[in-house]
This record gives C-alpha cells, structure tokens and sequence, in this order.
C-alpha cells in the first residue's frame, strides 16, 4: 500500500515505519477495540441500549446544543475575525492573543468558573435569576460552555482568509455601483464562506464530544441535561462496557455522518462559487 | 498598543465601512469577548482568593494537591516528547515523500481531535482493563495500567497526539525540499541535512505545535478521569484534583488549585503569541520566503 514514487531523501523506511507503528499502536489498535467490542452484543442488543429512551434524549441534547453553539460561533467568529483583521483600535492585539483562550484553558477550569459565574448567586447568574432565567444546571448552561471552547475555531479559520483577500474585488464591485452591503454579501462572503463551514464543522466536532466544559454546569438532570459523554461515563461506572461500548460507537458513527455531509456541502459551495476550499 | 495608523482596508474606500457601523462591530464584538472569555478568567481569581491568600496558600501546598501537580508534570514530561519525536517523524513522512495512502494517513493522524476524550478513555479500559483484551495476562503479571499512572499517559498521548504534527506538515510543505536536496546533493547524510537545515528551518513551528502539546497534556479531563480510577493522592491529575475539591464544596481550595492551571494558560497563550512574533519577524527577514511569495 504505501509504495515509495520518489525516494531523494534518506530516511523513508525510518520515518513511514514508525509513524505507522505510533499511530497503530497509540490510535488505530485501541479504536479497533471498541469496534470489535460493541459487536459482543449482536445486533438487536446494540439497538435496545442505543434506542433507550435516555440515550436518544441525550442525542438530541448533545448533537442539537452542539449545533447551536456552532451557528452562534459561526455568527461571533465571522464579527470577531473582520474587526480583528479590518479594524484598528484600542486593545487589538491583547483580543487576538486572548482568543485562544478556550483552547489553553483546562476543561474543568471552564466548566467550574462558568458554574460559579451563572449560579443563582453568581456575578452573572444573580441577574438573570431576577429576570427568571435559569442557565446553571440547565440546557442553556450546556450551550454557554459549548459556545466558549468554539469560539476560536471560527474566528481562526476565516482569519487568514480575511487577510489574503485583496481589496481589488471590493473596488471593482464598488465600482459597478453595489452598495456596501451587497458586495459584503455577493462577493467577500462567498469566499469565506468555505472558512466559515470549516471552523463551524471543528467547532461542532469538538462540543459533541466535550466533557469537561460541560459536567459542571449541565447539572446531569436525568432526561433534561444528561450529555452522551456522561452516559457512557455512566455505564462504565456500573461495569456495564458493552452498553458504554455501544454508545461510544453510536456517537462515532454520527459524528462521522455529519462531518461527511459537511464536507459534503463544502465541496458543493467550493465548486459553485469556483474558488478551492 | 493603540494604533493610530489604519488598515489597507480602512485607507480604501471600497473596503470600508462607514465609522458607526465599524465601532458598533467592535463594540459588539468586545462586549462578546468580554463576556465570553474575560469574565470566566477573572471568577476563576476572584473565587480562588475569596478566603484570602493564606487559604490559596494552604490550598495549594496541601499533600495530595502536590502529589497530583506531580503527576501532571510525569504525563507531561512523558506524553510531549514522545509526540514530538512522532510528529516530526509524520512530517518528514509526508512532506518529503510521495506515496500511496498519504491522504489517508493525514486523516488518521487528526483522528484523536474528532474522538470524545470520553472515548479516548474508553478505548485503553477496553485494552488494557480487568475485562480488556489484555486484562487478564496484565493481573496475571501484575502490570497495572487502567486506573494506574501509565493508563493516564496512555490518554494523555492520545487526546496530544496530532498537535506537533498539525503544525508541521503545513510548514514543511510551505517550506518545499530544495535546501535539503541542495544538502544532500553536497554530500549531507540524512542525519546531518535534518540536524543543520531542516531542524532550524521549522524550529519555531516545532515550539509552536509542542507548547499547544504540553498546555493540553497538563490540563487534559475527561480521558483522563476515566482510566484514573481517582485515587487521591496517587492518580489523580491536577484537574482532576480540582474535580473532587469541588464536588466536596471546597470551592474556594478547587479554584484556587484551577488558578495554576488558568496560570499555565496565560503563560502558553504569551508564549505562543510571542512565537508567532518571531516567526513573522523571519519570514519578513527571510530572503528565500520572500522570494516565493513574490512568484
């Protein structure tokens, strides 16, 4: 399978062989496990712990939090990533290094500081509680935190496109008499379109499987708030391994499903408006 | 740092926005920031200091709060090197061959990124643990590895792996191979072009992708919490010891242990965007680069 074209450099056997030993041993090995383990329980006992009714709800709650956070991201990183690369002002660069925040910040670090933060009695959490609404230990907690650790997914990928994006198509549209707002719309967005889909897919891929960000401040209420993680976590905590196994593999397949139709769409939007992606 | 000068957008009539619009955008923008990512940091402080300094002090230097900065530091010490060997290895693999399965390669290598830490968990219970593939030889050996310190470095590399080579192979293959043909075809051996051209050539990215690395290895929660098994005292992480504080309501000894952590973020973020610096700085300095870039 891997077949050496071109051999100018020393070092093929050395470098290809141990990656592939590394990555087989460390990732592909222990993933195969699971595959093979989820099949002790044949097909219609894989299907009863996946169709329980916590299960699906716990879907529902991980994939449609996941999603949100991921459009809200997609909107905020878009604003956040022009005003960095358009604009000039006061505190600029201190924002940009900041934005990567959520990824160096420890996932139980968040998880507890939003708890504090949105907790009845908390900075913020105090007054929404006298406007009646309730965000610790609720879904809304959920996507908050989800929200926070993908925000630099979008803002990161559409950043560098910004930059390269030379100012003479803006000049020719303008030229044509469009408005502001139309060649923003017909002609810078279509071409960051592509970025934009990239950064929602990895910051949707990253909530679906969060864990830490997410225990603290989800409250784990039975059928309300209980994220798929959780119930894998769970099952594994009763020495249930196949139910756990199930899950995980469930979780996998999904995952997997929607990173392809996202690709999917990113193929199709790349072709349409000619540029590669 | 207010910069009075504007940007090739701002000084272009096309590519600018009317001022209103331009400050409601940051506006917004700001606001969204502050309340997203400020706020959090600063409660993590404010509520580590809530009982005063000596109370963070006590916190911080109590026995098992050590025992698992410790722990921290092994995993990390073990899990960083280890991926860094791995991703230069990857990107020398990919970048300066051509083979067949190099697409399927560079997927599997970003697979960790797309698996629940939970699952990365999982996978070594399912290898290594009491009713793995490999539990009963390992109890009959007594080799102790899920709930044990090697099962959290196991977890550690996996959810680390690809960091060092993300970073890598994009700037490997930016950088092309003639230098190191123009080395071999002087006489280097492989060692050699590695060591005197293509190591300074990618040693900032190297740094770059390693620091990432280490800042997720030290703060890494889920996979880990479930090959730990939460002894106190002997496999428990650094969040993971900030985990149990909190769940027995010692919020103030949990935040003030979380504040090393939001510490050691502050610090990767400084020394990222320095790193950034520096890279910008040599590819502007930089004769060959910028010669491409003009092409």
């Amino acid at each position: 399978m891997f077949a050496a074209s071109r051999r100018v450099f020393p070092g093929f056997n050395l470098s290809v062989g141990y990656t592939l030993v590394y990555l087989s041993l460390i990732v592909l090995i222990p993933l195969a496990a699971v595959i093979i383990k989820s099949g002790n329980l044949g097909l219609a006992g894989f299907w009863e712990v996946v169709s329980a009714p916590n299960v699906v709800a716990s879907y529902k709650l991980s994939f449609g939090a996941a999603l949100l956070a991921g459009l809200i991201n997609a909107l905020f990183g878009l604003t956040l990533a022009w005003v960095l690369v358009r604009y000039t002002f006061p505190g600029k660069r201190l924002v940009d290094a900041l934005v990567d925040l959520p990824f160096a910040l420890p996932t139980a670090v968040t998880g507890i500081a939003l708890t504090a933060l949105y907790s009845q009695n908390g900075w913020v959490g105090q007054y929404l509680e006298s406007l009646g609404i309730k965000v610790a230990f609720t879904p809304l907690g959920i996507l908050i935190a989800l929200v926070f650790i993908g925000l630099p997914f979008v803002v990161r990928t559409v950043q560098p496109v910004l930059e390269d994006l030379e100012t003479e198509l803006e000049e020719a549209a303008a030229s044509l008499g469009a408005s502001r707002w139309q060649t923003f719309r017909h002609v810078v967005l279509p071409i960051l379109f592509p970025a934009i889909l990239t950064g929602f897919a990895l910051a949707f891929a990253r909530a679906v499987g969060e864990y830490g960000s997410v225990i603290f401040i989800a409250g784990n209420i039975p059928m309300v708030s209980e994220i798929t993680p959780l119930l894998i976590i769970t099952k594994l905590e009763q020495y249930d391994y196949e139910g756990a196994t199930a899950i995980a593999v469930s979780m996998l397949v999904i995952s997997l499903l929607l990173l392809l139709a996202i690709n999917g769409l990113q193929a199709w939007t790349a072709k349409r408006t000619g540029r590669r992606a | 740092m207010a910069t009075n000068t504007l940007s090739r957008f701002e000084k272009n009539a096309a590519s600018r926005e009317p001022g209103w619009f331009k400050w409601a955008l940051i506006g917004i923008s700001l606001v969204f920031f502050a309340f997203f990512l400020l706020l959090p940091l600063f409660s993590v402080f404010a509520e580590a200091l809530r009982k005063g300094w000596e109370a963070y002090w006590q916190a911080i230097v109590e026995p098992d709060a050590l025992a698992s900065i410790k722990l921290t530091l092994i995993a990390a010490a073990i899990s960083v090197p280890l991926n860094l060997i791995f991703g230069v290895a990857a990107a020398w693999a990919i970048t300066k061959f051509d083979f067949r399965g190099k697409h399927i390669l560079l997927t599997l290598i970003d697979l960790p990124f797309s698996v629940s830490p939970v699952i990365a968990g999982l996978i070594y219970v399912l290898v290594f643990g009491a009713q793995g593939w490999f539990g009963p030889w390992l109890d009959a050996h007594d080799i102790k590895i899920v709930f044990a310190v090697p099962g959290i470095v196991l977890a550690t590399i996996f959810v680390t792996f690809p960091f060092v080579a993300r970073e890598l192979i994009p700037l490997m293959e930016a950088q092309g191979c003639e230098e190191e043909e123009a080395a071999t075809v002087l006489g280097a051996s492989g060692w050699q072009t590695f060591w005197k051209v293509t190591l300074p050539n990618i040693k900032w990215g190297l740094l770059y992708g390693v620091i990432l690395c280490n800042a997720r290895a030290m703060g890494e929660f889920g996979a880990v919490s479930v090959v730990s098994g939460h002894i106190r005292g002997f496999t428990n992480t650094i969040p993971l010891h900030v985990e149990i504080l909190y769940n027995e309501y010692n919020f103030a000894a949990a935040f003030a242990v979380a504040s090393i952590l939001a510490l050691l973020a502050l610090l990767t973020l400084a020394v990222k965007t320095w790193v950034e610096w520096r890279m910008h700085a040599e590819i502007h300095a930089s004769p060959i680069i910028e010669l491409q870039q003009q092409r």
